[in-house]
């Protein structure tokens, strides 16, 4: 396994709105927004709520926690900076908010599976911390999914 | 007696090639543009309306006057479609709701793009920019295997099953000369073969990215019965968006085209079942799958037992993708939605040479865009 942190890849293009979403994630939280008017959480970070349109949204920690709605092992990344750590998984997090977000799936002990359990794990990737997710071993709790 | 929406007159298509060199997306517009007037019979200022697609990289703005301008044209409606992959069936609707509403009476309908060696980095400063790409998730390829794994998970369905419309598409493009895969058939094990690119999508299930353009007429029904010829008519349409990133669509096992295939249907006061020619957006195997279990033809989960079931060649019980699709046929670009209309109107002309459907009446033209975010829909008859 390549260090990731030495990857020469694209980081995120961040904006006014979303800087305390990578602010936070250099700090190893993530942060989701919440609308203080219709109450649904909101990912990726936006102007306004896409579920009512009101603008009242607040900065929220999001607990970590998610599973893998589906995943895909990479051997041909459309970035060449990516290469060198080919082969590796991405994969769709439902966060336990709600919302989805694509990450970076840690390799681990266990081979990813639909439905599988995860948990934020914060991951130097190309000089920058960003909220990865590693798969939470069934050993410890059973294997539910 | 189904209504006749409007009437594609003319099509033209560019021979699909790997590479071009020094070509500009203009000039090969204009030469598919050219070949299309030929085929309506009409006069090039019998044109008064004009849509295109995106052509980024040469023209990032302005597209209908720049196009308009080198083709001679002074349209009296023009737009940019840009709906990706379903951007050429989307033009045709709104070819056809142009001249109902009496904006004009005969609309190019033109998209494709040249491709030379210098293909610049995305300058794209989006949602998914920010947020997909910096986790490793670069270009389409990832958004379609999250499909696949996600079918495959929920439904059990298998690399074989997969794997036999990326076969079909293969047999099919053996029929057709221009074909990219034309002299290189695929058997279901050479599908299983082909390399891993983002597991669980091999190769042979990915489209060929490939130079091109594909150019379509649209015309009233008056003007049409006017010119005699061999007309095909829009019988239904439907469209919907549904979402951008993979990360953000509202279902992984079904898509857009779903309610956009419904809407077509009823419009035309058609089934499925009524269909000669299944002509559907393949960007990859798992497009095909979806799609054919979103128009009722097989249960969700039942399009591998569906294409163990039935021959998809032109002389099958369920024709798809007579071309070879864009798996067999090639993708050029934004045209690749287009060839599926193409395909359509010849086969229901009964002019698709070497290898023509039987009793062609109606088909169904499917067109995709993003990560299964954009649907358009098309039913299309053949003159009764
Ligand atoms: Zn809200």
């Amino acid at each position: 396994m390549i260090d990731l942190a030495e990857l020469k890849v694209p980081g995120p293009t961040e904006t006014e709105l979303t800087k305390p979403f990578w602010a936070a994630a250099a700090e190893g939280r993530l942060l989701i927004q919440r609308c203080d008017d219709c109450g649904r959480t909101v990912f990726y970070p936006r102007e306004i709520c896409p579920h009512c349109w009101s603008a009242r949204l607040v900065w929220a920690d999001a607990s970590g926690r998610g599973r893998l709605k589906s995943f895909s092992t990479i051997h041909k990344p459309g970035h060449p900076g990516w290469q060198p750590a080919a082969p590796y998984t991405v994969g769709l997090v439902e966060l336990e908010e709600g919302p989805t977000m694509l990450s970076f799936i840690l390799q681990g002990t266990e081979a990813p599976r639909v439905g599988k359990a995860l948990v934020m794990q914060p991951t130097d990737i190309g000089g920058r911390v960003l909220p990865a997710f590693k798969i939470v071993n069934d050993s410890k709790k059973g294997d539910q999914s | 007696m189904i209504r006749s929406k409007a009437v594609l007159i003319g099509v033209g298509s560019l021979k699909p090639v790997r590479r071009t060199e020094g070509e500009t997306t203009l000039g090969m517009l204009a030469r598919a543009s050219a070949l299309a007037l030929s085929d309506a019979g009409l006069e090039k200022d019998a044109i008064d309306g004009l849509l295109v697609g995106p052509q980024v990289g040469e023209t990032p703005q302005h597209v209908p006057a720049t196009v308009s301008e080198y083709l001679g044209l002074q349209p009296n409606m023009s737009n940019v479609v840009d709906l990706g992959g379903a951007s050429g069936p989307g033009m045709i609707w709104r070819a056809a709701a142009a001249i109902d509403a009496g904006m004009c009476e005969t609309v190019l309908c033109v998209i494709g793009n040249h491709r030379n060696p210098e293909s610049p980095r995305s300058p794209n400063r989006n949602p998914i920019r920010e947020f997909d790409v910096p986790f490793g998730a670069s270009g389409a390829n990832i958004s379609y295997a999250l499909l696949k794994q996600a079918h495959m998970a929920r439904y059990g369905s298998t690399d074989e099953d997969f794997a036999l419309i990326a076969h079909w598409a293969r047999a099919n493009a053996q029929r057709n000369p221009n074909a990219i895969f034309h002299g290189q058939p695929a058997s279901v094990e050479d599908v299983l073969a082909s390399p891993l690119i983002a597991s669980p999508l091999r190769l042979f299930e990915i489209v060929m990215p490939v130079a091109g353009a594909e150019a379509v007429i649209v015309t009233s029904v008056a003007r049409a019965r006017s010119l005699g010829g061999r007309a095909v008519h829009l019988l239904g349409a439907g469209e919907k968006i549904t979402h951008r990133a993979v990360s953000q669509a509202p279902d992984l096992t079904s898509g857009p085209l779903k309610p956009s295939m419904a809407r077509a249907f009823a419009q035309s006061g058609l089934t499925v079942r009524d269909m000669s020619l299944l002509s559907l957006y393949d960007c990859y195997t798992i497009m095909v799958a979806t799609t054919l279990e979103d128009s009722g033809i097989c249960p969700p989960g039942g399009f591998g037992a569906f294409m163990r079931a039935h021959d998809f060649g032109p002389e099958g019980d369920w024709p798809l993708n007579t071309h070879g699709g864009q798996l067999g046929y090639g993708q050029p670009d934004l045209a690749g939605g287009m060839t599926h209309v193409t395909e359509a109107v010849r086969q229901l002309r009964g002019a698709a040479q070497g290898r023509q459907i039987r009793d062609p009446r109606f088909a169904l033209v499917t067109g995709n865009g993003a990560t299964m975010s954009e649907a358009v829909a098309l039913v299309l008859g053949a003159d009764a």
